[in-house]
């Protein structure tokens, strides 16, 4: 059973935006004492899934959660948009691909990043992308 | 304008060392001023110190990447120095290479590889 500890609901409507959801989640991620691995890997991922809200979803949410299961801290981190949604998904995941300048690895390498990642995304309504990085056991 | 980001010249070489985080916008003009710079002090080696940074999304990697490659169009070789474990791990973890960047430990690395500029 994971539990939220406590939640923080920020706005991604423009690039400043996202360096102060990027400034909280690594503030969490060394609140809730995870590695500096750790702590760089759900900053970076947070980093890439917010920029994808502002560039590819046309500005949307973040939520940022301490989350625990009782025996370890982790932190989630969930973005949605309205946006296009991704017409290939299974494309995106697979990086190298992008729609615009960036280097198409950030939804792959996000992924890689974290220890869950789910998404749910539909052509015209959005996207909903959510991901987990917990203390090393 | 990148105020808070100094530009140094020692020798042939310059020197940013980027000790704040980077917004777009900050990165962006960072790349200008040092290609600004490169012309101004008719620099050879440019070394861009990164040992401030806890994280580096593949956004801000391309910046730097970009800025190496501009600088090579002028004809100053880059170095990147002071990487921390943890960027680098995360860096590769996600697929991202640098190729066209030369590294280095720290500054004094990084200058040794520059050498050849310094000793002009």
């Amino acid at each position: 059973m994971i539990s939220v500890v406590a939640q923080y609901k920020l706005d991604v409507r423009c690039e400043d935006d996202v360096v102060v959801v990027r400034r909280k989640a690594r503030q969490l991620a060394q609140l809730r004492r995870l590695d500096p691995f750790a702590t760089a890997a759900i900053t970076t991922a947070v980093s890439e899934l917010s920029r994808n809200v502002l560039v590819h979803g046309r500005g949307g949410i973040a939520l940022l959660e301490e989350v625990s299961d009782g025996t370890r801290y982790g932190i989630r981190a969930t973005f949605e948009d309205q946006g296009p949604g991704i017409d290939n998904l299974e494309r995106a995941l697979a990086g190298g691909y992008s729609t615009t300048r960036t280097m198409g690895l950030g939804l792959s390498g996000s992924r890689r990043l974290v220890d869950r990642f789910d998404i749910q995304t539909t052509v015209g309504k959005g996207t909903m992308i959510r991901v987990e990085k917990w203390q090393s056991a | 304008m990148t105020g808070n980001i100094p530009i140094l010249k020692i020798g042939r070489t310059l020197l940013v060392s980027i000790q704040v985080e980077l917004s777009d916008a900050v990165a962006e003009s960072l790349q200008n001023d040092v290609l600004s710079a490169i012309e101004r002090s008719d620099a050879k080696g440019l070394v861009v110190d990164i040992s401030g940074f806890d994280t580096v999304d593949t956004y801000v990697a391309r910046i730097l990447a970009d800025m190496a490659k501009m600088a090579r169009l002028m004809g100053a070789d880059t170095v990147i120095s002071g990487m921390r474990p943890e960027v680098a791990a995360t860096l590769v973890r996600m697929g991202y290479t640098m190729d066209e960047v030369r590294f280095a430990l720290n500054l004094d690395e990084a200058l040794a590889l520059l050498g050849h500029v310094l000793a002009k």
